[in-house]
């Protein structure tokens, strides 16, 4: 039995060391994926182009235009005329947060009576014109506050706000976890179906099926190493998160790596699934590609929250496996949180292991009807 | 009586929906027999030997098995019976000694034991100098060969080979079929489908098929004589045309 076992394994990795393909999507795909994800996906900006329609030209407009370039954040590219001027900077995309800072602007200001700043952001794209718009109005707020400093305004709502878990923002922080899920799920549900479909293609199912092998052995042998890479896969990406991008682990590592293989059991058990029922490689490269890849990046929470989806859309996110890992993820890394903070969703994960286990036991058919 | 034959077959039919694949067939192979199971592509061959082996379940009949049932004993059959598919399932990414120790290990041969059949198996076959190479490396001809050494690598009673020689010349399948008489010598029973009529005369029985049913079982000479034809060839022809 044992000795079936090793020989299943020693010949399976003989398989992947010897496919280069295979390799590259093992070791340089997650690379590639952090690599991607942390220097693309990410709400931080820098030197944002701001064109200025400066109608005041007095010490006061000088001083805060000097206050909002000198953040680093924004760069004055532009300084039209009139509001037309700056339009046509828009069209051209060479502004995409303008500002326009009114005549009289320090009278009114100093005099007590208030004065009127214009944002204008080009909100082609929603999200960046967003983050330009509240960044650029919480820096004019500290201004007008560093202006008066004792003068409170009698009727103003001091609003304090605290980033918990992230107090900087940092995308990695979110990205991380999500990668990690996106991994696991696409190396281990995709390759072990992968490498099934490719014995059903190949002949060489027929002849393991005719020997007096269990069924269950076959699929173990045939998983495993993939188990053991994606295992590796995972911990190269918290190290790469931990390295490059500064993500914690301030929870309990074990715990993490524990609920890293239960997820890792649940990609294992949908890949089988899959492999079930796919003759081909290529049918089974498909399928993953629609059941696993796109609901695991779009329906997860991993780049789009949840909560803004639509109903529907919400209730189906409650089946995508990567949804429950992220929440793991996040809990015990971010939050340092304990096992009790996670016994839900890892519960939930523990569910459809077995609930899938099952289907793929079923479905895996030893004689053809 | 139940362990007399090798194979045996009763009524032995298959069907997918309407079509009836393999019709009601009836035979029986004795121990250390070369039985050839002749027809034109699509006659059935090859669902009828997944019925034999245990790949697929028959819809009615009966057949046993080195005295095993095919309904009820698939585990034991397993153990007795080595297979050879027509995609000569090798792993052509691995080398020839990989492919010959991960199926040794399959059927759970020790370390000791996979090392001689290894050495036999090389030997036997003058591969020596390509031990080492893939198997996608090596010429057809030769992939054949080796795909029956590890289908027999276990020593099984009965090996059954599904279109064993597609696509080589004769010549490669005259060596082929030398190993065959030589396995069928030390007393394994050899059950074989083929469409090249020059194969029949090399088997000591056969039967043909034609539209999933058996129209003709005998010895080839036998055969040629019902037919009053002086090769396979021309029975097999005018058992198509009815």
């Amino acid at each position: 039995m044992l000795k079936t076992f090793i020989a299943f394994v020693k010949k399976e990795m003989y398989h992947i060391l010897r496919d280069v393909r295979t390799l590259l999507i093992l070791f340089g795909m997650p690379i590639a994926l952090v690599l991607i994800f942390g220097y693309t996906v990410t709400n931080e900006f820098k030197g944002a182009s701001v064109g200025i329609v400066d109608q005041a030209q007095d010490d006061l407009s000088r001083q805060l235009i000097t206050k909002l370039t000198a953040s680093g954040h924004f760069e004055l590219v532009r300084k039209p005329h009139n509001i037309e001027a700056l339009e046509a900077d828009f069209r051209a995309g060479d502004v995409k947060l303008g500002i326009i800072i009114p005549p009289d602007f320090e009278k009114y200001f100093l005099g007590g009576e208030g004065s009127t700043i214009q944002l204008i952001s080009d909100a082609t794209e929603p999200n960046y014109a967003v983050t330009l718009t509240n960044y650029a109005s919480q820096m004019i707020r500290d201004f007008q506050q560093e202006q008066f400093p004792t003068e409170q305004m009698p009727y103003a709502v001091a609003i304090e706000n605290r980033m918990f878990y992230n107090p900087e923002l940092v995308g990695a922080y979110n990205f991380i976890p999500g990668v990690v899920a996106l991994i696991l799920m696409l190396i281990s549900a995709m390759m072990t179906s992968l490498t099934i479909a490719r014995e059903k293609e190949s002949g060489t199912m027929d002849l393991l099926l005719v020997s007096p092998l269990n069924p269950v052995l076959i699929i173990l042998g045939k998983v495993t190493p993939y188990v053991v890479l994606s295992f590796i896969n995972a911990l190269v990406v918290f190290a790469m998160g931990w390295l490059i991008f500064d993500v914690p682990v301030r929870g309990s590592l074990a715990l993490l790596l524990a609920l890293c293989l239960l997820y890792l059991m649940v990609a294992l058990a949908l890949g089988i699934l899959i492999s079930t029922r796919s003759d081909s490689q290529q049918t089974a490269m498909m399928m993953s590609m629609f059941v696993l890849l796109m609901p695991t990046m779009l329906l997860s929470g991993f780049i789009f929250p949840i909560a803004s989806m639509p109903a529907i859309l919400q209730f189906i996110s409650k089946i995508i496996p990567a949804k429950y890992f992220i929440l793991i993820e996040k809990a015990i890394m971010l939050k340092g949180a304990g096992w009790e903070a996670i016994a839900i969703p890892a519960g939930v994960l523990l569910l459809m292991m077995f609930v899938l286990l099952a289907a793929a036991r079923k479905n895996f058919k030893v004689v053809y009807d | 009586m139940k362990n007399e034959y090798a194979i045996q077959a009763i009524d032995l039919t298959k069907k997918f929906g309407d079509f009836t694949a393999v019709d009601a067939i009836s035979f029986d192979v004795e121990k250390g027999e070369i039985f050839g199971f002749l027809g034109a592509n699509g006659a059935g061959k090859t669902t009828a030997i997944k019925m034999l082996i245990g790949l697929s379940k028959p819809s009615s009949g009966q057949a046993t098995i080195a005295g095993y049932d095919v309904y009820s004993q698939t585990e034991l059959i397993k153990e007795h019976i080595g297979y050879m598919s027509q995609k000569f399932s090798l792993y052509e990414d691995l080398t020839v000694l990989q492919n010959i120790r991960f199926y040794g290990g399959v059927y759970g041969l020790s370390r000791k034991r996979i090392k001689e059949k290894s050495a036999e198996i090389i030997e036997r076959l003058n591969l020596e100098a390509n031990a080492r190479k893939v198997v996608a490396d090596l010429p057809l001809g030769w992939k054949q060969r080796l795909a029956f050494a590890v289908a027999s690598v276990h020593d099984p009673a009965i090996i059954f080979l599904d279109e064993p020689t597609g696509g080589v010349d004769p010549a490669t399948r005259r060596q082929f079929w030398e190993m065959i008489y030589e396995t069928a010598s030390r007393g394994v029973t050899i059950f074989v489908t083929t469409h090249y009529m020059d194969e029949a005369e090399y088997c000591d029985r056969i039967s043909i098929m034609v539209d999933g049913k058996i129209e003709a079982l005998g010895k080839p000479g036998a055969l040629k004589s019902q037919f009053e034809a002086s090769h396979m060839e021309e029975v097999f022809l005018k058992l198509a045309r009815g």
